[in-house]
């Protein structure tokens, strides 16, 4: 069937979510179905002396480390956190076993009863005393990853440089606030393990459960159930609960629920790792950036989780969308003793894009010259080459994009008019930024670690089932991918069906993470639609395709050289705002933005991406505060930690301008990281504006603007 | 200590034995099987379980059943068989307004007070009105578009 891959087109999962018939975790109940409540530490590091139960009524049960039949530790990138603390906890809020039962009231009453007797340890608080610890918590030197990459020739860069500038910048924790929270059930039946749950990564979960249970591969399903928003939030954690609610259900012999609570989720879960981030730039007469020093440190909480590979892919970053050929950047990955730093949406580049805009725009400022000229100076063209030394293979359209984004947003005049306007003491400002985003894992993952495969299955009646592991989790990635089979096939979209991945039925195509979904699975799905073309005829086939490393790239992960990413979507983002001259309270006012997303699989989903994108980003640089006191969470209740509402946000006006990219399925490219990248550096950008003083730290709070305003820095 | 609790649920007459400190939500979910009222936080912040009772908008995690005694309670199940809810639906689904879905039928039950309240809706009505209820994933203008939407479209119907 003839259609336009762009326009867009209904989407299927949307009519049962809107009559609140679509059935999310908590929906479910299985006969006889019991509930669990987390017992968890108080104490951020400690020895568990002894645990003190009270006389559990009939019919409850307590479920800890002395109930996994497997190994104790969640597989993640290594043999991670435990699923049940064993001897030591490292975070408040560590999970140290599951009161089961059948009335949530009895399980609460039996938490409220527990006494845990701790010897504490002294704990590590944060990064600088992480850096210097005498008892560390992982390895010698308390890092759980220490990275360094370098390209170029520094020593040259350094003597030819005529000016110097080192700044420093710093970012918080971000609470994804899916809307819908962690929950899973599990259940054991036969011999068998099928874990229901809200997530984004049914292959994690499954290796994750096979070794927590000693089980094999056959003997463990994984079932996702319509997910309330994940944005990273569901990647690693639901493998830790995972393989909880397998131990009690195998426990027990019946269905486990265990559901979090609002705050307690706030509190618990995995969130984006706080930075700092050290810049030291050397720059000639001609104010080139001819060589950059970086220093990346992220608090990565009590264990390692994804820190290794969140923490790359900031380092990739470091130099934004700016050509400097000399460059020395070294990252670590911080142990402390505080909740796990986990995955969320951006991975790393929200963290690196603040620093490198904030970094660049202080330079010009410093020498004393225009911003934007500047910048696009220094900009990457096609042919240069990343901070990997990979090459930048296809035409990168940044100028156009900050033309148009300029002109949308009238810029200029606004530049102007926001001068005359201070004199009266008003203080409006706007600020923009650039980025860009990497598709799909970094490095060779892809190739050496993923290896996704995708099978269509075409029954007698012609119709084709996409049998894939990658979730609809809001996202709009059934919508996308059945869009793909049938622009590929010809046939009509309603022939083309998409379930929630069942890994009894699925093959492993990959986690729904780091914006491959459309890049990277999407052109399996198209691979594998060309060939089920060709088989048309027959009455049922199956095809199954594999991923292959596109030729002409290449990446050596010891050294960290060549391309962290085969395709590259790019980004401009304009953030206009008020800042109040007696409260310091800032308002937004507008929002521009211009993406480079390849080609748009379908606009309106696409736009979804981008205001979802947008808001995540600003809520970021703005009221997303979390801090922690003594290794304790501040903000953990709902009513604390506050995302953006309809009334914090105006209206957003974006474009696309696309280079269609060869690799991926009808030239598309990543999505939906890219769009919360650059809204914070642009919102910070634009108080600088308003208000003539440098910020280097995000969320941008009002008390500590007014310090600034009143210390004229 | 339990109560018996009569009230209208949904355009019928129902009854139950609770304890009338039950969070109204439970009651839904639990007693009566109305899951498409969502729990999102537990706190009121998040407007996830939305309902309409007498008219009025309230969080049900807020609500203790016992002050539902004699009232109208309408749910998303409910308000899903009316001429009202076709409008929206379509609107939602149209605008984009629908991302993982987890806040919508609350965001719908919201819309639907907006729209009794003001038929015709300014955007800055509209933002207000749905300020109550949070959503992560769309930013909100395609929730704002869809109101106003259904607003047109369903002209005289509020």
């Amino acid at each position: 069937m003839e259609f336009n891959i762009s326009q867009s087109v209904r989407r299927e999962d949307v009519p049962d979510k809107i009559a609140g018939i679509a059935k999310y975790i908590g929906d479910y109940k299985f006969k006889d179905m019991l509930y669990a409540r987390t017992l968890r530490s108080t104490e951020a590091r400690a020895i568990i002396k002894n645990i003190v139960f009270p006389k559990l009524p009939d019919g409850y049960c307590i479920v800890d480390k002395g109930d996994v039949p497997g190994r104790n530790r969640v597989k993640i990138i290594d043999y991670d956190m435990p699923f049940f603390a064993d001897g030591v906890v490292n975070y408040i809020g560590e999970p140290i076993a599951l009161v089961v039962g059948k009335d949530k009231r009895v399980i609460e009453s039996i938490l409220s009863q527990i006494r845990v007797e701790y010897q504490r340890i002294e704990p590590i608080l944060s990064v600088e005393d992480g850096l210097n610890a005498e008892k560390p918590i992982f390895g010698d030197n308390n890092c759980f990853s220490d990275y360094t990459i370098s390209k170029g020739d520094m020593v040259s860069a350094k003597r030819r440089a005529k000016f110097v500038y080192e700044g420093e910048y710093e970012t918080g924790y971000q609470e994804q606030f899916y809307l819908e929270p962690q929950g899973m059930i599990g259940v054991y039946e036969e011999g068998k393990v099928s874990i229901y749950g809200s997530i984004q990564c049914p292959y994690y979960v499954k290796n994750a459960v096979e070794e927590c249970l000693g089980f094999e591969p056959y003997r463990v399903r994984i079932v996702q159930t319509t997910t309330g928003g994940g944005f990273g939030g569901k990647e690693d954690y639901p493998s830790l609960i995972g393989g909880q609610v397998a131990c009690a259900a195998l426990k027990t012999k019946k269905p486990v629920c265990l559901i979090f609570e609002r705050n307690e989720d706030i509190e618990v879960t995995t969130k984006r790792h706080p930075s700092k981030i050290r810049l030291k730039s050397y720059i000639d007469e001609n104010y080139r950036v001819l060589g950059m020093e970086g220093d990346i440190v992220l608090d990565a909480g009590a264990y390692s989780g994804l820190s290794s590979v969140v923490l790359q892919r900031a380092m990739f970053a470091s130099a934004g969308v700016y050509n400097i050929e000399n460059l020395v950047v070294r990252g670590r990955a911080v142990a402390t003793n505080k909740v796990v730093s986990g995955a969320f949406r951006g991975f790393g580049a929200p963290q690196a894009f603040f620093a490198i805009e904030m970094h660049m725009e202080h330079i010009a400022r410093e020498l004393g010259i225009d911003p934007f000229e500047f910048k696009l100076s220094n900009i990457l063209r096609q042919g240069d080459r990343s901070t990997t030394g990979g090459l930048y293979r296809d035409r990168i359209l940044l100028p156009e994009m900050v033309n148009r984004v300029i002109k949308m947003s009238s810029l200029e005049e606004k530049k102007k008019a926001f001068k005359e306007k201070r004199k009266i003491g008003k203080l409006n400002g706007i600020g923009l930024s650039m980025f860009f985003h990497g598709g799909g894992f970094t490095g060779s993952g892809e190739r050496d670690h993923i290896k996704g495969r995708v099978r269509l299955v075409k029954d007698d009646k012609g119709y084709v089932e996409i049998l894939v592991s990658n979730v609809e989790m809001g996202q709009g990635a059934g919508t996308t991918l059945r869009k793909i089979a049938a622009k590929t096939l010809e046939v009509p979209l309603s022939k083309i069906i998409f379930n929630n991945p069942d890994t009894d039925r699925v093959p492993d195509s990959g986690p729904t993470v780091a914006s491959r979904t459309t890049v990277i699975v999407g052109k399996l799905v198209q691979e594998a639609s060309e060939k089920l073309k060709e088989r048309w005829s027959e009455d049922r086939v199956e095809v199954e395709v594999q991923y292959k490393y596109p030729e002409g790239f290449y990446w050596d992960n010891d050294r960290f050289e060549g391309d962290a990413y085969t395709s590259y979507s790019w980004g401009v983002n304009a953030v206009e705002v008020e800042v109040d001259p007696t409260t310091c309270e800032v308002k937004i006012n507008g929002v521009w933005a211009v993406f480079d997303i390849g080609s748009a699989i379908d606009e309106r989903i696409v736009k979804g991406q981008i205001d979802g994108g947008i808001v995540q980003g600003l809520g970021y640089a703005s009221i997303e505060v979390m801090e922690d006191r003594s290794g304790k969470i501040m903000q953990r209740k709902s009513t604390d930690y506050t995302i953006p509402t309809s009334m914090d946000v105006p209206e957003i006006k974006s474009e696309l301008m696309c280079e269609p990219y060869g690799g991926g399925p009808f030239g598309a490219k990543a999505l939906g990281e890219l769009t919360l990248v650059g809204a914070a550096p642009a919102y910070a950008l634009a108080i600088e504006d308003a208000l003539g003083v440098k910020i280097n730290k995000i969320p941008v709070r009002p008390e500590h603007l007014m310090e600034v305003v009143q210390n004229g820095k | 200590m339990e109560n018996k609790i009569r009230f209208t649920l949904n355009f019928k007459t129902v009854e139950i034995s609770a304890s009338p400190l039950k969070r109204l939500l439970d009651v839904l979910r639990e007693d009566f099987s109305l899951t498409g009222t969502k729990e999102g936080c537990g706190e009121g912040e998040c407007g996830a379980c939305s309902i309409i009772v007498d008219g009025e908008l309230v969080n049900s995690c807020l609500y203790p059943v016992g002050r539902v005694e004699g009232k109208e309670v309408l749910t998303i199940e409910g308000f899903r068989s009316t001429p009202e809810f076709e409008v929206l639906r379509e609107s939602f689904e149209e605008a984009g307004a629908v991302q993982c879905g987890f806040c919508t039928p609350g965001m719908i039950m919201a819309a639907e007070f907006l729209l009794r309240k003001y038929p015709h809706p300014t955007e800055e009505q509209i933002r207000k009105g749905i300020s109550g209820n949070l959503c992560r994933c769309t930013g909100y203008d395609m929730i704002v578009k869809a109101i106003k939407l259904a607003s047109e479209r369903g002209d005289g119907l509020w």
